[in-house]
C-alpha cells in the first residue's frame, strides 16, 4: 500500500483521487421487476435485488455466492448495465453508469468484460474464432485490420489456445468445451477491460477442465490486476480464486467477508447451511445424512418480513428476526454479517 | 473367484464383459469396452470419469435404452439374478425395465411430460408393470413414494412447471422408485442443482438405500458429491474400467494414476493442496490408442504402457495399470473373476 501511495504522488491530483475511490461502487441497489396483470395493471414487484451495497476496489477479485433465484444474476445484469435499477446507484470510477446517456454507457461497457456461463451458447456457431474475437475490436473502432489480427492472436495466446493460427479459422463446434470457454474469456479480455464479470464460468465444465479454467482466470486476474466479480453457487471453487466472498440470499447480501475468514468462521446461519451442504470427497459421507434447513428460498414477490431467512432458521429470535430487517454488523474489520444474532458483538 | 449361481441372489447386478460400440459414418465408437463388475444388494457403486469416457453409455447399456446405431452390444448382465442379455427387447421391456431396474435420466428436471399431471406420470410405470393393480391402489402408492422423497402430498395434482428444479428431481426419483426395482441407475442426478438442493437429494437417496434396500449405480463426474452415496467406486476412462475399489480405500488413496489426478482436481473446502488439472484431453473413442488408453496424459508412463495392461488385483481392489504389476496378488482375466472379486 505504501509503495502505491508514493507512485500516486507523481501522478496528477485527479488520478490520485481516482486511486482512492473504489473502481465499482454499488449503493442501495434495487432491481425490481414489475408484474403486470392483463398486460397493463400493476400487480406488484419481483424484488430480485433489494438494497444491496458494496465496493469493489481496483485489482480485487470478489465472489458472489448464492442459490439460483437469489438475485445474483440480476445483480450481474445491473452491473453490466443491461437492466435499469428501480432505485439506487452503480458508480464506476465515481460516475453513475446511467447518467450521461448512451455514449457514456458505451464507454462503460467497453471497460467491462463478461464471461458467460455456457460457452456452447455464448459463441455464435456460424462465426469463426477470428471473427468472434475481432468483433469487439471493430465495435471499439479499431480500423486497422493488421492490428486487429495481431490483437486476436495475442489474446488467444494469453488464454493458451495455442498455436493461434490453428484456431483462427475454426468454428466453435470444432473446439472442446474447455477451449470454447477460453475463447469466451479471450473475447471478454480483448478490449483490455478494467473489470471482468464471470457468471458461473466453470459450472458447465468437467472437473479437470474446471481447474484449468479457474487457474487461467486467476492468472489473468493477477497479471492484469483486473477487478473480477465471480458469480457462483459453488463455494468450494471460490477459495481458489477470490479474496472476498459476498453471500446472497433472497435478494440481499447477508454476509460479506474475507474468503479464508468465512470458511473458517461462518457467522450467518444460512452460510453455515451452505458450507455444511458441501461434500469433500470422504468415504464417511455415505454414512450420515446432512443437515439441511427445511423449506425453500422465499418468493421474491412477497418476501417474509424481517430477516428473509427467518422462516428456515433454527436460531431465529421471536419478535425480532420476523419483524425487523437486520442491519449489517461488523464482527471483525473484514467481516460483516446481516444477522440479529450478532447485535452485541458488533 | 467365479460367482456361483447359487450366490446370485446376493447380487443386485452382475456385469460381465459388457461391450457397447456405436457405428458412425466414419468408424466405430468404442464407448464401453469389456467392462465387468458386480454390485451386491443394498450397495451403491459410483461410476466416475470425465465426459466422453463412456459412463452414460454404460448406464444406457444396463437399462438397454439404446440408440439405433449400435454396432456391438455383447456381454452378460444379470439383474437381480436374471440374465437379461439373453432376453429379446419386448421381454426385457415387460419384465426387466422398471420392474427390476429403473433409471433417473440425465437432466431429470426436464424429463417429465409437461402436459400430464404428476400423479398420472408417476403412476404409469406401476400400471404397466404390476399387472392387475387397481388405479386406487396405484394412487395410494404414489402418495407413499411422494411422502418418501419429501414432495408435499398436494403436489400430485400439479403439472411439472409448477415445481422448482429440486422438487421435479424428487418426482423423477419417486417415479424410478415406485415399482420397487432392485437397481436404480442415476445419471448425473444433481448436476444442475444448487448445493442445498443437491445435499437434500442425496439425503433422499440415502434414505431410500437404508430403508428400502435398493442398490444404486450412480453415474457422475462430480467426485466430491459422489462420496455421499458411494460404497464402491468404478473409475472409467475412454471406455475402459481403470479402477474398482471400495469407497473407503478409494477416497483415502486411489491407485490408478488417472484416478489420482482426478482426485487432485477436486476443489476442497479446507486444506492447502494446490489444485491440479490433467493436461491434454481424452483420446478419441473412434481409434483409441492400442496400449494403455491413459498413457499419453500419464506422468508415470513407461515403455511398457504401449501394451495394454491387464487388470491386477490388490486385495479387494482392481486396477488396470502396469505400475501395480509387482505388488499385485494376481492378474485377473476372466470376466467372471473380474465381476466376482469386487464383492
Amino acid at each position: 500500500m505504501g509503495e502505491q501511495q508514493v507512485a500516486v504522488t507523481t501522478q496528477s491530483a485527479a488520478e490520485a483521487a481516482a486511486q482512492e475511490q473504489p473502481l465499482l461502487s454499488v449503493r442501495h441497489l434495487k432491481i425490481w421487476y414489475e408484474l403486470k396483470r392483463f398486460g397493463f395493471l400493476h400487480a406488484g414487484y419481483v424484488k430480485a435485488v433489494d438494497d444491496v451495497s458494496f465496493d469493489l476496489p481496483a485489482g480485487e477479485a470478489i465472489a458472489v455466492v448464492g442459490e439460483s433465484g437469489c438475485g445474483k444474476s440480476s445483480l450481474m445484469k445491473a452491473i453490466l448495465g443491461l437492466v435499469h435499477p428501480h432505485d439506487g446507484q452503480i458508480l464506476f470510477e465515481g460516475k453513475d453508469i446511467w447518467e450521461g446517456g448512451n455514449d457514456a454507457m458505451r464507454a462503460y461497457r467497453m471497460s467491462v468484460g463478461y464471461v458467460q456461463q455456457d460457452p456452447y451458447g455464448a459463441l455464435p456457431p456460424f462465426m469463426t474464432i477470428r471473427r468472434i474475437l475481432e468483433e469487439p475490436l471493430i465495435l471499439a473502432g479499431v480500423k486497422d485490420k493488421e492490428e486487429r489480427l495481431e490483437r486476436v492472436i495475442r489474446s488467444l495466446e494469453e488464454v493458451k489456445v495455442t498455436p493461434p493460427s490453428d484456431f483462427l479459422n475454426k468454428y466453435p463446434h470444432m473446439l472442446s468445451g474447455g477451449q470454447q470457454q477460453r475463447v469466451v474469456i479471450a473475447r471478454a479480455l480483448i478490449r483490455n477491460p478494467k473489470m471482468l464479470i464471470a457468471d458461473e464460468p466453470v459450472s458447465m465444465l468437467d472437473a479437470s477442465v474446471r481447474v484449468e479454467i479457474l487457474k487461467l482466470l486467476d492468472e489473468v486476474q493477477k497479471e492484469r490486476s483486473l477487478s473480477v466479480i465471480y458469480i457462483t453457487h459453488d463455494l468450494s471453487t471460490v477459495r481458489y480464486f477470490s479474496e472476498r466472498i459476498f453471500v446472497m440470499y433472497a435478494g440481499k447480501l447477508i454476509e460479506k467477508s474475507d474468503t479464508n475468514e468465512i470458511l473458517r468462521d461462518p457467522r450467518h446461519p444460512y452460510t453455515w447451511a451452505l458450507l455444511n451442504a458441501i461434500s469433500d470427497p470422504l468415504a464417511e459421507n455415505a454414512t450420515k445424512l446432512r443437515e439441511i434447513p427445511p423449506g425453500e428460498p422465499p418468493s421474491l414477490i412477497t418476501p417474509p418480513p424481517g430477516c428473509r431467512f427467518h422462516p428456515r432458521c433454527e436460531k431465529a429470535i421471536q419478535g425480532l428476526c420476523d419483524a425487523e430487517v437486520p442491519p449489517e454488523f461488523a464482527v471483525t474489520p473484514t467481516h460483516a454479517v446481516a444477522c440479529w444474532l450478532y447485535r452485541e458483538d458488533a | 473367484m467365479t460367482v456361483p449361481s447359487a450366490d446370485m441372489q446376493d447380487y443386485a447386478l452382475v456385469v460381465e464383459d459388457l461391450v457397447l460400440y456405436f457405428r458412425l459414418t466414419h468408424g466405430v465408437v468404442q464407448a464401453v469396452d469389456h467392462v465387468s463388475f458386480s454390485l451386491k444388494k443394498n450397495r451403491a457403486v459410483v461410476v466416475i470419469g470425465e465426459s466422453g469416457c463412456g459412463k452414460t453409455s454404460m448406464g444406457r447399456a444396463l437399462t438397454r435404452l439404446l440408440p439405433r446405431n449400435v454396432d456391438r452390444y455383447t456381454g452378460k448382465v444379470f439383474i437381480d439374478g436374471v440374465e437379461t442379455m439373453a432376453l429379446d427387447d419386448e421381454t426385457y421391456r415387460e419384465d426387466i425395465r422398471w420392474a427390476k431396474i429403473s433409471q433417473v435420466p440425465q437432466a431429470a428436471m426436464n424429463a417429465l411430460n409437461p402436459v400430464l399431471k404428476l400423479k398420472d406420470q408417476v403412476m404409469e410405470p406401476l400400471l404397466l408393470h404390476e399387472k392387475g393393480i387397481s388405479p386406487e391402489a396405484a394412487l395410494e402408492r404414489v402418495h407413499e413414494v411422494f411422502d418418501f422423497v419429501g414432495v408435499p402430498d398436494g403436489f400430485i395434482e400439479r403439472y411439472p412447471f409448477e415445481l422448482s428444479g429440486g422438487m421435479r428431481q424428487r418426482v423423477v426419483i419417486a417415479m424410478a422408485l415406485i415399482t420397487n426395482p432392485a437397481v436404480i441407475v442415476l445419471d448425473e442426478p444433481t448436476s444442475a442443482l444448487d448445493v442445498l438442493t443437491q445435499a437434500n437429494i442425496y439425503n433422499v437417496l440415502k434414505r431410500i438405500k437404508w430403508e428400502k434396500g435398493t442398490s444404486f449405480v450412480l453415474i457422475t463426474h462430480d467426485v466430491a458429491t459422489s462420496s455421499e452415496l458411494a460404497d464402491d467406486v468404478l473409475v472409467m476412462y475412454a471406455g475402459h474400467m481403470m479402477e474398482y475399489s471400495s469407497a473407503e480405500e478409494f477416497f483415502a488413496e486411489p491407485l490408478h494414476p488417472y484416478a489420482k489426478m482426478l482426485m487432485a482436481a477436486v476443489p476442497k473446502l479446507y486444506g492447502d493442496e494446490e489444485l491440479q488439472f490433467i493436461p491434454g484431453k481424452p483420446p478419441s473413442l473412434l481409434s483409441p490408442p492400442t496400449g494403455c488408453r491413459f498413457a499419453d496424459r500419464c506422468p508415470m508412463a513407461t515403455e511398457k504402457c504401449k501394451i495394454e495392461p491387464p487388470t491386477f488385483r490388490l486385495g479387494e481392489r482392481l486396477v488396470k495399470c502396469w505400475l501395480y504389476e509387482k505388488e499385485a496378488d494376481e492378474i485377473v482375466t476372466s470376466p467372471e473373476a473380474l465381476a466376482g472379486v469386487s464383492s
